[in-house]
C-alpha cells in the first residue's frame, strides 16, 4: 500500500534526518548569502539561519521540542568543539604568556561589566527577577551560561536566547566600536569578541584571522570560567 | 583514520571532563575541563600533531552550526519577550556594547602600559 505524502511527513517528523538536513541546508544557504554580501554584518550566518529555521517551524506548525529532539546531534557537538578550542589557544601560547597581565586585568573588568551591566539595565527597565537572573551569565559560552542560570535561579532556555542575542550583538558590534576608538590590534579585537560574544564572536574571529581567532578562543574560555565563578558572587552582592 | 582518532580524543577528553565535574560538583561544563586537559597535553607534548590541527580546524570553522538549534529556541519565548522585550533586548544589546567598550579599552590601556614599561 502506498502512503500519502502527508503520512510520510508525519512519520519522518520524528526522525533527525529531516531536521539535521534542514539545519545543514539552511546553514549552507546562510553562509553563501554572507559570503556573497562581502561579510555584511546584518547577514551573520547564525542570525539568518535562526530566522529561516524559526520561519520553517512556524509555517509547518512544528513544535520546537520536535525540532530540538531532531537536532540533538548538533547540540551534542558543542562539547567536543569546545575541547577543540585548545588547538588555536596552543598555537598562540608564546604570545599569551607574554601578555598574561594585561589579559588578566581586562578579563576581570570585562567579566564584572558583562554581569552587572546586563542585570542593571534589565532592572532599570522593570524586568522581573527571573529575567534578570537569566540575563546575568549571558556573555559566557552556552553550556556554561545554562549551567550557571540553573544554579542561580534563572530560566535556562531564556538564558539561551540572551546568549544568542549577546553573541550576535558582540560579533556585529565589536568591529565598529573598536574602530571608533581607533583600535586595530587583532589581539584586542579577538579577546574582546571572545569575552563579550563567546562562541558566536569566536566563530567570526576565526574567519578574520589566526591571531584574532586564538585570542577570541582565549576570551571565551577565560570568561566562561570567570562567569561561572563570579555570577553567584555578583548576584549576592546585588541583593538576589 | 586520523579524523576518527581526533574525534575519539575530543570526545574522550570531554568524557573525562564530565566525570570530574560530576565528581566534584563544579558548576562548569565538562567540555571546558576537556579543553584545559587538551591544552595541558599539548604543552606536555611540545608540538601540535597535524591530524589534530586539520580536524579541529574544520570543526571550528563551522562552530556556529552547532548553536543554531539552541538559539532557535527563541521561539519558545515569544510571549515573555512580548511583555519584557524592552528590558531584555536592551540588557543584551546595551550590556554587550558596554562590555565590549570596557574590555577593549582596559586591554588597550594595559598593553600600552606594558609596552612603555618594557621600553623604560
Amino acid at each position: 500500500m502506498n502512503m500519502t505524502n502527508l503520512a510520510v511527513w508525519q512519520q519522518m517528523q520524528a526522525s533527525p534526518l529531516v531536521w539535521v538536513t534542514l539545519t545543514l541546508c539552511v546553514y549552507i544557504l546562510a553562509q553563501t548569502l554572507y559570503r556573497r554580501s562581502g561579510s555584511h554584518p546584518a547577514l551573520l550566518p547564525i542570525f539568518t539561519s535562526v530566522v529561516l529555521i524559526v520561519g520553517v517551524l512556524l509555517l509547518s506548525g512544528t513544535p520546537f521540542p520536535v525540532y530540538e529532539q531532531g537536532t540533538s546531534l548538533l547540540l551534542f557537538m558543542i562539547g567536543p568543539a569546545t575541547v577543540a578550542l585548545a588547538v588555536p589557544l596552543y598555537s598562540q601560547l608564546p604570545r599569551l604568556k607574554a601578555l598574561w597581565k594585561p589579559i588578566a586585568v581586562a578579563l576581570v573588568v570585562g567579566c564584572f561589566t558583562a554581569i552587572v551591566s546586563a542585570v542593571a539595565i534589565a532592572w532599570a527597565f522593570g524586568a522581573s527577577a527571573e529575567t534578570m537572573l537569566s540575563l546575568a551569565p549571558k556573555s559566557a559560552t552556552l553550556p556554561i551560561a545554562i549551567e550557571v542560570a540553573a544554579l542561580t535561579g534563572g530560566i535556562p532556555s531564556l538564558t539561551t536566547v540572551a546568549v544568542g542575542i549577546t553573541g550576535i550583538t558582540g560579533a556585529i558590534m565589536t568591529g565598529p566600536i573598536l574602530k571608533l576608538f581607533k583600535l586595530s590590534d587583532p589581539v584586542i579585537h579577538g579577546f574582546t569578541k571572545g569575552l563579550s560574544a563567546h562562541a558566536i564572536g569566536t566563530a567570526r574571529a576565526l574567519q578574520v584571522g589566526e591571531t584574532n581567532g586564538a585570542f577570541s578562543a582565549l576570551g571565551l574560555c577565560l570568561n566562561g570560567i570567570a562567569t561561572a565563578l563570579a555570577t553567584p558572587l555578583v548576584l549576592r552582592l546585588l541583593g538576589f | 583514520m586520523p579524523v576518527i582518532c581526533v574525534l575519539a580524543l575530543l570526545l574522550g577528553l570531554q568524557l573525562v571532563g564530565e566525570w570530574v565535574v560530576r565528581l566534584t560538583g563544579m558548576p562548569l561544563p565538562g567540555g571546558l575541563i576537556g579543553l584545559l586537559l587538551l591544552l595541558g597535553g599539548l604543552v606536555w607534548l611540545g608540538r601540535l600533531p597535524i591530524a589534530l590541527r586539520q580536524t579541529t580546524h574544520h570543526v571550528l570553522q563551522h562552530l556556529i552550526l552547532f548553536f543554531i538549534p539552541a538559539v532557535a529556541g527563541v521561539m519558545l519565548h515569544f510571549e515573555l519577550l512580548m511583555h519584557e522585550w524592552l528590558p531584555f533586548v536592551l540588557a543584551c544589546v546595551g550590556g554587550t556594547v558596554i562590555t565590549i567598550t570596557a574590555t577593549a579599552l582596559t586591554l588597550s590601556w594595559m598593553l600600552k602600559r606594558q609596552r612603555s614599561a618594557a621600553q623604560a
